[in-house]
């Protein structure tokens, strides 16, 4: 009866360790303390004095104790493993072998290393083996009571090792799938990186054509990535626009670069040449996967107007992305913001009455309003960095005369485009 | 009698030449290899008679286990007289059962363990911090 009731109390203990076990292994993040925990509940279980426990780095094909217990602070060893050692740990499948005298002679892999690992410290050597992959070994003392392991003993550790390897191998699977998700990572940096290399190379060479707008390609994608980043969108949508801004030019590579470098204002004929350059550029960008939604039909559209005056297709309000009425913009401010062959560049206060004039007509309020702020913005020096006032040159706002001249236009979009939503309403 | 808080849970305590050491309720989690790393600096600073209290201890697991035969390693390894006491009549049973009992002394109370290890105590006296 009192050792019906003792064996009662092993089983209860053991069950205890092995649902301890279960979850830590399932409930621990940190990978080390899963370990530790491990080694130390099946120590605990079976009361065995000395243990360690380590892991297989398949990449330098070493086992690597991670933790051990009763032998002192450290071990430091490492036990390479070649082919025959896998074959040899791996064949056991996770079945605990004694380590004596005979069974040293009959486990390659003991037989391999027991002139550098001073393997009769312990008693039983385990390989954690899951599906039919090494992940790491347990090696185990005697048991405190002096007793040899049992079968009910051996069955116990069998176990726990098979938890431990399952801890093991899910921790190598993390590690693997890190490593990747991390070389992808790099790479698709890479790869952006190339592509915005890219992009810039293809705005030097459509600015390069054209001796007149040198940079022009650049400060359009600069003042749309202002723009879009005012009206809140994200750093995704503003990497975007700024490319669509850099390319929007492309089509003017099939144009001639007579028509482009006229010194004057060109006739008809040629204005129609040059006016190809939206639905080239299209054509041009189209075939190409970018990383961002929809760059050639923000080429293609960034000579439309809200109006639906503007060429190519002649679209109006809605129908025009609204990608490209933000390039539209950043085109036209940049056209009447830099010297050009036949004109020189006009002052703010023209620009200011530019926007009042044409919003609605070219320009889309809703783009307008945003730059609008954001060129307040920086002349109230309420942002870090003044990029659009580097653009424009050191001389040409002047905060004082300008930024009430900005106030009025805000308040007076703002209050038209209230009225038009009441009215639509 | 000199009585001092070691890390931010280990509770321990100089008595005579003895340290006694609080196992509390952190021995069945990772976090009592603390009470361990205690009995270790114990011994490290000369204490050859140790006492761990399990008064606030109700039952002890694996981990516990393997973390006290972690502290008998340390104390058989410099020779320190090693005694557990106020343990429940359920610890005491799986320590038997377990065969730990072959290894260590059991007392029923604190005071029990510190009149057994008072000749160790006396020895030890003086040479610790």
């Amino acid at each position: 009866m009192a050792m019906q009731g003792s064996l009662q109390k092993k089983l209860l203990h053991t069950f205890a360790a092995l649902a301890d076990l279960g979850q830590e292994i399932a409930g621990t993040n940190d990978f080390e303390e899963m370990v530790r925990t491990s080694l130390h509940l099946l120590l605990g279980t079976l009361a065995i004095r000395k243990g360690a426990l380590a892991e297989y780095d398949e990449a330098e094909q070493a086992l690597k104790f991670i933790v051990v217990r009763g032998l002192g602070l450290q071990l430091q060893e490492e036990i390479p493993v070649d082919e025959d050692d896998l074959k040899s740990l791996t064949s056991l499948d996770s079945q605990g072998i004694a380590i004596s005298a005979e069974d040293t002679h009959s486990n390659q892999f003991l037989k391999n290393h027991q002139a550098q690992f001073d393997f009769t410290r312990f008693e039983l050597l385990i390989p954690l083996v899951v599906r039919g992959r090494l992940t790491g070994i347990i090696l185990l003392g005697k048991k405190a009571s002096g007793d040899s392991f049992s079968g009910e003993d051996l069955e116990t550790i069998h176990a726990m090792a098979r938890h431990i390897g399952v801890g093991l191998n899910t921790h190598r699977l993390m590690a693997e799938l890190e490593r990747k998700a991390e070389e992808n990572r790099r790479l698709y940096d890479g790869l952006r990186a190339i592509y915005k290399d890219t992009v810039r190379a293809f705005a030097s060479a459509i600015d390069l054509k054209d001796k007149y707008t040198q940079g022009h390609s650049e400060r359009v994608g600069r003042y749309s990535e202002i723009i879009a980043r005012e009206m809140g969108w994200s750093d995704e949508e503003i990497e975007g626009i700024a490319i669509a801004g850099y390319l929007h030019d492309i089509g003017k590579l099939v144009v001639e670069r007579d028509i482009i470098n006229a010194p004057y204002k060109i006739d008809a004929k040629k204005s129609s040449e040059l006016n190809r350059h939206p639905a080239a550029g299209y054509e041009i960008l189209s075939p190409i996967r970018h990383p961002y939604a929809d760059i050639p039909l923000m080429a293609r559209h960034h000579h439309e107007r809200v109006d639906g005056r503007g060429y190519p297709d002649g679209l109006k309000g809605d129908e025009i992305h609204i990608g490209a009425k933000i390039v539209n913009l950043a085109d036209s401010f940049d056209a009447m913001t830099t010297d050009r062959p036949y004109k020189r560049r006009r002052s703010f206060e023209d620009v200011v009455a530019d926007f009042r004039r044409n919003t609605g007509k070219q320009f889309a309020s809703e783009v307008v309003i945003p730059f609008c702020y954001a060129i307040l913005k920086e002349m109230e020096g309420q942002t870090k960095e003044r990029r659009i006032m580097k653009m424009l040159g050191r001389d040409y706002l002047n905060p004082e005369r300008d930024i009430p001249l900005l106030k009025d236009l805000i308040a007076e979009l703002e209050s038209e485009a209230l009225s038009a939503s009441a009215g639509n309403a | 009698m000199a009585e001092m808080l070691t890390g931010v849970t280990v509770r321990s305590r100089v008595v005579g030449g003895a340290a006694v050491v609080y196992a509390s309720d952190y021995l069945n989690k990772l976090s009592g290899e603390r009470i361990e790393r205690e009995c270790r600096l114990q011994l490290e600073a000369g204490r050859r008679a140790l006492v761990v209290n399990f008064r606030d201890t109700e039952l002890v697991n694996s981990i516990g286990v393997s973390i006290l035969m972690g502290i008998i390693d340390a104390a058989e390894s410099v020779g320190a007289q090693l005694v557990f006491s106020d343990m429940s009549a359920q610890t005491v049973e799986l320590f038997e059962m377990l065969g730990l009992t072959r290894f260590v002394a059991l007392a029923k109370t604190e005071a029990e363990a510190l009149a057994t290890l008072s000749g160790f105590a006396a020895a030890s006296q003086g040479s610790g911090h």
